[in-house]
């Protein structure tokens, strides 16, 4: 089968590119390193089966990054029969060098200046056919996001996937060997681009201004976040009660009269297992979806970039720096991901600190969590509040930890970082993410919650001759196990089973909680209440804020850091912090007489 | 001779001379830091962060310590 990889500076479209061609969803993001390893995708050009790799942006091919590493690696051990090459045409002037050195590898290419919408706005022209004969391979203006030219640049592939090629052994040889390409591009670009007098663009200029001010800039960008999050929650509310109360009639419409002659611990395990656990989780899907659909917007317009620039002087103090704080940004969606992301950093001591700091970032998994709990233990007036005030201790701990650690892992890592200009997603971008998360809810969901939840149950129902949830059920003897450790932080035993299964994930808490109660939505809620005082809930939230995340970002530390030690440390660190706060909190408001 | 952390908001330079190890300077090669090239300050973070420069059609963020290492000529 033939290979077409992807190559070019980071944030130039390369995945935006993919995604068009091959219809597969790899994430796109206004932010350099967005892509951190390799997609591939199949697709038919030409009447035969061509794979194309998406790659992760890389500057030079002597790059030393992680993510850079990766690239060279692939190309050092896979035969690649054309490189296509895409670069931001209005950044030509500087990303052509990457083009020269691909070329110089002897690899067949082609090249796509990209964004041509952006170029023809900005009033930038190409002389193509010039600049093909320059460079000696066939150059085309596209813009992935919208489409022009991308048809075209296809057929042109399938041309020049029949050359002859190095072998990655070539490959690896060519790649010791240095060159000074800066001339020669220099020479291709004044020859053949022609740039306006007046390059400035004003639109991003004049946001900038506003959003970069020296005194606003901060307190405009809390000031955004406190406003999506009230967004977030005022649109998906009432979706969400929706949801549950549909769920509810299901239950005692439809399951109820269904299962009514079933054996009595076959229905008790459909109902108050299966389907009080799941629908108890799914009710927040809206909320999760709406969530996503922020962080697309806010991934795609660029601020990320403006926020490193913002919190850089204020993260250099914790021994971070602004791409760090990027990260914990994109680890409010999930930690995974962001630990990945951590990828475009060079200094390993950089990047284990920011590792470190990562898992503390409140992700949507959490969310869920402290949704449900809110609710159940405060005023709709009081849940958003709460809410919030968790992000904030969220920030607090990975503030806490940095500078804990940051002698541990002091490193002279530099900054700098490119300011891409405000871009907007289009609906297809945005539906494309959307979609990708719920599905990705879903796999969990059917991976994680339904065995979960089915562990629960049996926990929670065995040995079958004492009531279910009792102290005399497995959960129950666990839960007395553990009273030692987790009475003086205010968790008592129902809870800590939840907590158990929340360390495999997140998402199993709220259905664990269903199943343990035997209880679903509204009814669930209101046991609770009776049950846990606020003080409870709150020391029950701050525990499960902290402690590790799940399986998958425990998995991802050590995959990352390429240390069992260094999970450990994470995983030790986090248990003992969680324990700790939860335990001032829960002590402190008990002596204040809360 | 100056480096460019001494270069005000709105002012601009030519880059002279990048004083860097091997991979940071073709890092900041890549991102268009190459001799003989206009730079533009367009801000300053506060509490001393970083710079917001332009170089081309590339806007780039920078710390101090990086600022340093570029030397700049201001005709
Ligand atoms: N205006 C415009 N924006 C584009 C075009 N193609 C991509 N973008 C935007 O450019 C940004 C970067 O796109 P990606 O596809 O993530 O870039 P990438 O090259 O894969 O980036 P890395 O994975 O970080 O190397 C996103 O905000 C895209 O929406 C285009 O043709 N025109
Ligand atoms: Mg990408």
């Amino acid at each position: 089968m033939k290979r077409i990889a992807l190559l070019g500076m980071p944030n130039t479209g390369k995945s935006t590119f993919f995604n068009r061609v091959s219809g597969a969803s790899a994430r796109v993001g206004n932010w350099p390193g967005i892509t951190v390893d390799l997609m591939a995708a199949k697709l038919l050009l030409g009447g035969h089966i061509v794979e194309i790799i998406d790659l992760p942006g890389i500057y030079d091919l002597h790059g030393f990054s992680d993510d850079e590493s990766v690239v060279r690696h692939f190309l050092e051990n896979n035969d690649v029969d054309l490189a296509v090459i895409v670069l931001n045409g209005s950044q030509i002037d500087r990303q052509l060098s990457l083009a020269l050195q691909v070329k110089a590898l002897g690899l067949p290419c082609i090249l796509l200046l990209n964004m041509s919408d952006e170029a023809k706005k900005s009033g930038i022209t190409f002389n193509l056919p010039g600049m093909q004969q320059q460079l000696q391979m066939p150059v085309m203006q596209i813009s992935a996001k919208h489409g022009n030219g991308c048809p075209e640049a296809l057929k042109e592939a399938a041309r020049h996937l029949a050359e002859q090629h190095p072998s990655p052994a070539e490959i690896r040889e060519q790649l010791k060997n240095d060159d000074t390409i800066e001339n020669q591009m220099e020479a291709i670009v004044k020859s053949t681009v022609h740039y306006p007098a007046q390059l400035d663009d004003l639109v991003t200029s004049r946001i900038d201004r506003v959003l970069l001010h020296p005194w606003f800039g901060l307190p405009l960008f809390f000031a955004a976040m406190y406003l999506l999050f009230q967004l977030i929650f005022t649109l998906g509310t009432p979706l969400q009660e929706g949801i549950a109360w549909a769920l509810d009639l299901f239950r005692a419409d439809v399951l109820e009269p269904l299962l009514q002659h079933a054996p009595s611990w076959f229905s008790g395990l459909m109902l108050d297992g299966i389907y009080n656990g799941i629908g108890t989780v799914a009710a927040f899907i809206p909320i999760i979806v709406l969530f996503f659909l922020v962080m697309t917007m806010v991934e795609d317009s660029g601020y990320l970039s403006r926020a490193a620039f913002l919190v850089d002087a204020l993260m250099a103090k914790m021994g971070l720096d602004g791409r760090g704080f990027v990260m914990m940004l994109m680890g409010f969606g999930c930690n995974v991901p962001a630990l990945m992301g951590t990828r475009v950093m060079r200094s390993r001591n950089m990047r284990l600190l920011t590792m470190l700091v990562i898992p503390l970032s409140l992700c949507s998994a959490r969310l869920q969590v402290f949704l449900f709990m809110t609710a159940t233990l405060f005023t709709p007036k009081q849940a958003p509040l709460v809410l919030f005030s968790l992000y904030m201790v969220s920030f607090a701990t990975i503030f806490l930890t940095a500078i804990i650690y940051k002698g541990r892992y002091s490193s002279t890592e530099p900054f700098i970082l490119e300011l891409p200009p405000y871009r907007f997603p289009t609906p297809r971008q945005i539906w494309l993410r959307g979609w990708q998360e719920v599905r990705h809810f879903l796999t969990r969901a059917s991976k994680f919650i339904i065995i979960g939840v089915l562990l629960v149950w049996a926990l929670t129902n065995f040995p079958s001759d004492v009531p279910a949830a009792s102290a005399g059920t497995i959960a129950g003897m666990i839960g007395t196990w553990l009273a030692p450790v987790l009475n003086p932080v205010g968790i008592d035993g129902q809870l800590a089973i939840a907590l158990i299964f929340g360390f495999v994930a997140k998402e199993i808490v709220v259905g664990a909680l269903a199943v343990i109660y035997g209880l679903q939505g509204d009814a669930l809620m209101q046991v609770m209440a009776t049950k846990l005082d606020w003080v409870q809930g709150m020391s029950f939230m701050l525990f499960t804020l902290i402690y590790t995340p799940c399986l998958s970002t425990i998995a991802t530390l050590k995959n990352e850091s390429k240390s069992i030690g260094f999970m450990m440390l994470s995983l030790l660190w986090s248990l003992g912090l969680a324990w700790v706060v939860s335990f001032v909190f829960y002590q402190t408001a008990r002596a204040l007489g809360y | 001779m100056s480096d460019l952390s001494q270069l005000q908001p709105g002012t601009h330079a030519v880059i002279c001379g990048i004083d860097a190890d091997e991979s940071l300077f073709q890092r900041l090669a890549a991102l268009g830091f190459r001799i003989g090239k206009k730079i533009e300050v367009i801000r300053r973070a506060s509490f001393n962060g970083p710079l917001h420069v332009r170089i081309g059609t590339t806007d780039i963020i920078l710390r101090i310590t990086e600022a340093r290492r570029i030397q700049i000529s201001q005709q």
